[in-house]
Parts: structure tokens; sequence; C-alpha cells
């Protein structure tokens, strides 16, 4: 019933119900990537430099090598995606894990955590993951770490302040009264209640970590073996003179996909609190 | 005071509040008049339309939802519903003075005292900032500030919420209003500090000759500062009386019930709480007679059909009963 | 709370409130030590987690064969003693200030980094004072008109300036401002040749400015707009109106300066995005600043470089939150030091 409640009004907050379509076709074109462009995207099929609409079997025109935009884009779309769930799961992981044993111990060990929140939130976190990118080397594993790293700090603040109005409450403490660990109580007890603010947080963190993957691979640091959508804008910088469309294109689908993640991230907090609404 | 004019004459004064579930009549024909140097008492529970009728009379309603829809609200004799709001401008903190609930609340937090008082004089008076700075000085000594010239360059949050409702006090009658509206101005604060502002009040009342509506929900309160008293219920006057008349022999079962749950001092809290059953109903669900027949131990038939009139039983009082008629 | 016999702490004004700033100032010094500690040990960290020596590391690609550099370099850095005795020998030489040696620049690495500072400082002020000036009257011109068509034109700007990635944002607009209207330079500081004239560099600063500028002006007006509706609901508010101060006065003198402090704090919260976030835009309008050099560093696997940014970018950071919260303390009284 309540779940019902919940989804209502999520669809009711248009902008987020237009935002989750986009993604959904966005993943779908990501999992459906090599059916609809069976060959490989980095292969040159044709005249370099044709503009959207110049040629119908390239719609949105070719690279300077020649390479189908389209072709990339939706392959790209993958690599973007994966990376970014991937790197928001890392961040997840941490973030929960610390925030959990700060909000829950309390004491020195909040203490201890918080100081690495605020370490983290201290190193600018490109530069960060730049370093982290270029001594260990430049691998899609490194680059997804790295970010997951740079990235955990709201969410263990989040989760910790959950723990903190949690950690008192009677049925918490029923568990505490029946001999329950400390481990299954934060596991199994307070992490579900403390989970649904959380979980929305990490998908505003997918929306930043598809930011930042696409800025490490427009400077040309991303993994050389994935052709994510930040590379492509990155490859297209040498032409903007003459044929700036290989840049806007995939920089537009960033854009679009990011919004659209920040559309739902909205949407679902607005639903989770239906009070802060029109704040 | 200008001729004969009262100070303040509320008449037939109706505001409404437009919402998504439909139109709420929070105030619905109130009519009233203040005397110079009279108090006016206006009770009832929260949500009566207390606190909106005293927004009305500021034209300060939150807009949306609430508008005054009727009714005269004559100032010195002018009517001041129709006004533009610049002239409103020209009125409020100047010709009405207002007093809120909540002290420390109701005061700019990152302003000192000093500017929060200076900036009335400023907007109402021809004082330069040196002349608007020592008339502030001179206020908080009138409001009874201790230590009142250190107290200018204070934040709010470094005051107590006694010394906090007197620098409201101090802004409310900077530029000597001919009315003071005082919201629940006792209520957030403590009994001991309670009686020290109540004082004031009155002191500054008289000095002044103002005309001043006390709002508030404790008849304790009623009993030591007014001179008349009315009793608000969904939006209407249901009784109107001097302070005296009105405790001696209360004739509407509402105010019976206000002053049954009215604590005594020394009274145990469980001789006093003849609480009135039941609650407010919702504005957008009143019954079609009276508003109070659902909660009224003298209940007729017509009450439920038909909504009472004001009658006057005596000079100077009017009731709004079926069974208060007919005693 | 015993009413009026509280005898509040006395006012503070003047020289109370410098001490007051000082005391901040000290507070947060202190604490900036463990979190420079923290970066210096994450930094060792990593470079005993990089393949290949440290000695390879250190004089990066240059090759140094020179066998009295590098018996000079196992000295400073201890590079026969156990783990922990290079870690202080390693802090050790931070605080001397000694991060290594730049083959590539021929110069210590913190002079290296110290000629592109300004730069990139010049940049991020820049960034932060437009994101400051546009978020503000933008979010307070939607909180004005709330439910118009203002008010959505500013949340629809906004949520695409949030959106769109800095480099790209920096790319298009010197397609459309540089290449295809001919109004402003394509990258650099200074015209070629030039002198460094004032008016020639804030030329060059337009874009560089708006790309990296843009992101933080979009959360900065999501963040005032909303701030002003809640502070618009406060008791205060409408003791001002009832003072017979008008609409327009009430919002600039009381809700204004109190719907600032969040602004504020996401400010100092962000710090660290805003240099990190000047890397990339250096980069696409070849900006001469510590994120050009990191860049070239990069590519050029110049490690120390990279390290010695790291870690000075942390603490240009930190420096940057102590102004931050002074700020705080100004525009908020009730911020007392505990």
């Amino acid at each position: 019933m309540q779940r019902f409640e919940f989804l209502g009004r999520f669809a009711r907050n248009r902008g987020a119900f237009v935002g989750a379509c986009l993604i959904l076709l966005v993943a779908l074109m990501a999992a459906f990537a090599s059916v609809f462009f069976p060959t490989d995207p980095l292969r040159i099929v044709g005249l370099p430099e044709l503009w959207p609409g110049e040629d119908p079997e390239f719609p949105l025109g070719t690279d300077s090598l020649g390479r189908d935009i389209l072709s990339m884009i939706v392959h790209g779309a993958r690599a973007t995606l994966l990376i970014g769930l991937f790197a928001s799961a890392v961040a997840t992981i941490i973030g929960v894990g610390v925030g959990a044993i700060a909000g829950f111990f309390g004491g020195w060990v909040d203490e201890v955590a918080m100081r690495a929140a605020e370490l983290f939130q201290t190193i600018p976190n490109l530069i960060f993951v730049l370093t982290i990118v270029v001594i260990l080397g430049s691998t899609l594993t490194n680059i997804v770490i790295a970010i997951g790293i740079v990235s955990w700090t709201p969410i263990a603040r989040m989760t910790r302040a959950e723990f903190l109005s949690l950690r008192d409450r009677e049925f918490v403490q029923a568990c505490r009264s029946m001999g329950m660990s400390d481990f299954r109580i934060i596991v199994s007890e307070i992490l579900p209640n403390a989970l649904p603010p959380v979980i929305v947080l990490s998908s505003l963190v997918v929306a930043g970590a598809i930011l930042f993957e696409s800025a490490v691979s427009f400077l040309g640091l991303g993994d050389p073996n994935v052709a994510s959508w930040g590379r492509l804008v990155g490859d297209g910088r040498q032409l903007i003179r003459s044929s700036w469309y290989i840049c806007a294109i995939p920089g537009i689908a960033i854009m679009i996909t990011v919004l659209c993640l920040n559309l739902v991230g909205d949407g679902l907090n607005d639903a989770l609190n239906p009070k802060l609404r029109d704040r | 005071m200008s001729g004969s004019a009262l100070p303040l004459e509320i008449v037939d004064l109706r505001t409404t509040l437009f919402t998504r579930r439909g139109e709420m009549k929070a105030v619905d024909g109130l009519s009233l008049t203040v005397a110079a140097g009279e108090t006016v008492a206006l009770v009832g529970e929260s949500g009566c339309g207390k606190s909106l009728s005293a927004l009305s009379i500021m034209r300060l309603l939150p807009d949306p939802p609430a508008r005054i829809v009727g009714g005269q609200v004559k100032l010195n004799g002018r009517d001041i519903v129709p006004l533009p709001e610049e002239a409103m401008l020209g009125i409020r903190g100047k010709e009405i003075g207002m007093i809120f609930q909540d002290p420390l609340s109701s005061l700019n937090p990152v302003a000192t005292v000093e500017k929060q008082i200076v900036e009335v004089l400023m907007t109402h008076t021809e004082l330069g900032r040196g002349q608007a700075r020592v008339r502030a000085h001179e206020l908080l000594e009138l409001v009874g500030m201790p230590d009142a010239a250190r107290r200018l360059d204070a934040y709010p949050h470094q005051l107590s919420g006694g010394m906090c409702q007197r620098v409201i006090i101090a802004m409310a009658i900077a530029c000597s209003p001919s009315v003071l509206i005082a919201d629940e101005p006792t209520t957030a604060l403590d009994v001991t500090v309670q009686a020290q502002v109540l004082a004031l009040l009155k002191k500054l009342q008289a000095d002044a000759g103002m005309a001043m509506i006390f709002i508030t929900h404790d008849l304790g309160v009623v009993a030591e500062t007014a001179d008349r008293v009315v009793v608000m219920y969904a939006g209407r006057k249901v009784e109107e009386a001097s302070v005296d008349d009105l405790f001696e022999n209360p004739l509407h079962p509402y105010t019976v019930g206000l002053i049954g749950a009215t604590p005594t001092p020394g009274a145990e809290r469980a001789e006093r709480l003849a609480d009135i059953p039941g609650m407010v109903p919702p504005l957008n669900a009143l019954p079609q007679g009276c508003a109070f027949a659902p909660r009224c131990p003298r209940v007729m038939d017509r009450c439920l059909t038909q909504k009472p009139a004001l009658t006057a039983p005596a000079p100077g009082r009017l009731v709004a009963c079926f069974a208060a008629e007919r005693t | 709370m015993a009413g009026e016999l509280v005898s509040p702490t006395p006012a503070l004004r003047g020289s109370a409130r410098r001490t007051a700033a000082l005391r901040l100032l000290r507070r947060r010094l202190i604490q900036a030590v463990p979190l420079m500690l923290g970066v210096v040990i994450i930094n060792f960290c990593l470079i005993q987690m990089a393949p290949g020596s440290f000695l390879e590391l250190m004089t990066a690609e240059n090759q140094v064969s020179d066998p009295t550099t590098i018996a000079l370099l196992r000295k400073t850095y201890g590079l026969d003693d156990p783990v922990w005795m290079q870690l202080l020998k390693y802090i050790w030489a931070l605080l001397h200030f000694d991060f290594g040696f730049s083959y590539r620049q021929n110069m210590p690495v913190i002079q290296a980094i110290w000629i592109h500072l300004p730069a990139t400082v010049l940049l991020m002020v820049s960034s932060i004072a437009l994101a400051i000036s546009i978020g503000v009257a933008a979010g307070v011109v939607a909180s004005m008109k709330v439910r118009t068509f203002w008010d959505s034109l500013v949340s629809v700007a906004a949520m695409f300036f949030y959106a769109a990635p800095s480099f790209w944002l920096g790319i298009m607009m010197i397609v459309l401002f540089s290449v295809k209207l001919g109004w402003l330079p394509v990258g650099g500081m200074m015209k070629i040749g030039g002198n460094g004239g004032v008016l020639d560099i804030l030329h060059h600063l337009i874009l560089p400015t708006l790309a990296l500028g843009l992101f933080y002006a979009a959360i900065y007006t999501r963040v005032m707009r909303s701030s002003m509706l809640e502070v618009a609901q406060l008791d205060f508010v409408r003791t001002a109106r009832a003072k017979g101060l008008s609409r327009n006065k009430v919002t600039i003198h009381h809700v204004l300066r109190n719907a600032l402090l969040p602004v504020v704090t996401i400010l100092g919260v962000q710090m660290g995005t805003v240099l990190a976030g000047s890397v990339v835009i250096e980069s696409v309008f070849s900006w001469p600043g510590v994120g050009s050099l990191l860049f070239d560093s990069v590519s050029s696997r110049n490690y120390p470089v990279v390290l010695g940014i790291m870690v000075l970018g942390s603490l240009v950071v930190i420096a940057a939150n102590i102004a931050v919260d002074l700020i705080y303390m100004w525009l908020d009284p009730r911020i007392e030091i505990r």
C-alpha cells in the first residue's frame, strides 16, 4: 500500500517521470548496442566528417576518420552507464560502511570517521583521481575505484545521520536486550530502515560519477580500450573549427543522461519526503 | 484622537481562505470597536480566527490563500481595507503596532537590536540615523530593558525571551501608534516574565492612551488585562461583555466551558480540567446550524439547523446562542 | 530559562568580534594539521603502491643515471630504511617544502607549482565570484517570482547547467564565441607576445570563468531559491512587514542575509571540487595554471609534480575553507567559539 503511494507520488512528478523513461531508454540502448550496431563502432565505415543528416546512413554523421557517430554513442552508453553505476556502487559501499559504523558506535570511532570524510573532501577530487590513475595505471577498475573513493563522503554523512536517529529507537533497544550482536543489529535491523534516502543519494552519485569519468576520459586518461562519451568529446576537440558537431553530440548525450538522473533523484527525494516539496 | 472617531472600529469583517479543498470562512462577520485607552481581549481556542483577524487588520494575510472579502476596518474613522499596499506601508508600524507570540523567532537573528529598532524609526519618522539611535536607546529604557545601552549592540540570541519581547514592544510603540495589537504576547514566556510583560503593556497603554487588542486563549491573562472581552468561535463572535460581566455571568456555553478550562492559581490540575469535549470543527466542515452545537452541553434541535444571531440580553452585552436567549 | 534574571553574554562588537575571529582562525589552523598529515600519508601510500621503485617514480621518465643524484635521493627519502622511517623522512622533506625536483621543468617541484599557482587562483576566484553573483541573483528572482514563468526559466536553466560537463560547455562556447563570432580568444591567458595587461587578461578570462562558474552558479541558484523561500516563512519576516517595510525592503534587508548562510556552507564544502574543475577547464583553454601543469605532468608521468600538486592543492582548499569559515562567522553572529 505504502509502496503504491510512493510510486504514485513519484509518477505525478512530471520531470522525474520523463527522466526515468529516458534513462530506461539509454539503458536499453546500452544493453542492446551490439544488436543495433553489430559491427565494431571504432571501424571506419564511411567518408570522414559527414555532418548529421548529410548521409541518411549515418544520421549523426561521421567523425574525422569516417566512423559512425551514432554507433559510437550507442556503444559508448554502455561504458558510460556501467562506469557510473559501478563507481556509485563503490562509493555507496564505502559510504554506508563508514557512516553506519560512525553513527552506530559514536564516540571516537565517529570522530575518526568524520575526520576521514573531511580529509577526502579536502583533497581536490579530480586531482586525486588523476593521481591514482596515472600512478596505478588507467584501467577501468582503477578509474571506477578512484571515482568511488572520492564520492563516498556525502553518502557516509547521510548514513551516519540516519543511524544516529535510529540507533536509540525501541526496536533497536529490544534487539540489544535480546543479546543480538552489534553486527546483526546494524545489518539486519537499522540498515534496512536507513537505506531509502541513501539509495536516493546514490542515484545522484551515479550522475556525478558519469561527469567524473567523462572528464577523465576527455583528458585522454581513461582506459584506452573503452570509448566512453567523454573520450568522444576529447577526440572531436581538434576539429571544432570545421566539424564541431563531433564534439557537441556526445556532450549532449552526457548532459541528457546526467540531467535525467538528477531529475529521477530529485523525484525520489520528493516522493520520500512529501513535506519538503516546493522548497 | 481626531474628532469623535474611535481609534479602531471593525464592521462585519470577512476573511476567507481560498484553498484547493474549498473556501473557508476564517473570519465571518466580525464587528468590534476599541476606544482610546481601552483593551479588548479576543479570546478563543486556536483555529477560531483570532490571529487571522489580527492579520486582517494589519492587512498582512498570507495571500494566497487568505483574502479579506468584505467588511470595514476603520482606523481613526478611515476604512483601510480598500487602501493600496503603498498606503498600508505608512500605517503598519506607525498607526498600528503589533506584538507577536514567539519573541525570539520574531526578531531577525543576524541584526542587532539597535538596527531593528532604528529601522522602524527611519521608515516612519524624519529622524536621522544618529537621532534614531538615541531614540532607540530611550525606547529600550522605556520598555524597562535592563542595561539598555549595552543591549543595543546585542543580537537576539544573546537575550532572554522576556528581553526579546521588550525589544519587540519597543519596536511596536516606537512611532506612538494609536492601536496596538498583541497576538498572544506572553504565551511563550515564563510565568514570572509574563506578569512583568503584562504590567509593562498596561503601563505603556495607559501612558499613551493606546487602543489595544489583546489576543489570547488564556482567560487568566484576560482577567488581568482587558476591559472588554470578545469570545470567538469558528470565525464568529459568540459573546461580548465587559470583563467583570463575563467572568461573573458567562452566557454562551462556550464561554462557560472556556472559563471552566482556565487554570485558577492554586488549583490542582485534576480540578481545573473541566475541558470542553471535542475539538474546533475544521472550517470546511462547519455544521449547518450553530458551529458549537456538536460540543455544546445545552444543545437543542434548533441549534442543529439554524445559526443563532447576536442578541443583546443586557446593555453592553452580546451573545449568539438560542439557549442563552431563553434564560 | 530564568527569565529576566539571565545575564547574557555581552554583545560581541569591534575588538571582541576580532578576538573571536582570531580564536576561530587558530582553531582551524590547528585542525588543519591532522588533515594535511592525512593528505601526505595518502600520498605516501600511493607512492608505495606504485609499480616500480620509488627512485624511478621520483626521477620520472628522465632516467636520471647520475650516481651522485641517486645517492642524494636515496639519502633524502631514506630508501634503505624501514617504511615508517621513510614516511617520517617524507614528511620531514615536505615540511621543508622539498617536493623533489622536476627534471622536465628543470627546477624544484615547489617552484614549478608556485609559478603556475596565481593563474589557477585567479580562475578559481573569478569563477566563484561569478557563480555566487549569478546564483544569488537568480535564486532571489526565482524565489520572489515563485511559480511564475521566471521561476520556471531559472529552474530549467539551472537544471541544464548542473548537468552539462564543464569541459564540453567550454568547447561549445569556444565554437560560438571564438570560432563563429570571433568575440573572444580561443585560449591562453594573454595575447601572444602580450605583456599581461589587465584588460587583456580579463578578455581571456571570460570564457574559462563562464565554463567553470556556470555549473556552480546552477547549484547556488537552487540552494538560494529554496533557502529564500524557507527564510521567507520565518516569524521575523512578518515582524519586519508589520513595521511597515515594503516587500522588497524586507527581502533585501532581512531575508537575503539569512538565506545566504547555506550558500556559504556549500561553498566551503565545494572548494576542492572547484580547484579540481579548474584542471579540466585549464586544459580546454590552455590556461597556464596548475591544471595545465598537472595535465602535462600526468601525460609525461612526472610523478613528483603530480604528488606535489595534490599536497599543495589540499593546502589551498584548507586555506579557502578557513576564509569561508570567517565569512560565515561575519554573516552569522550566532556562531560562538566553543
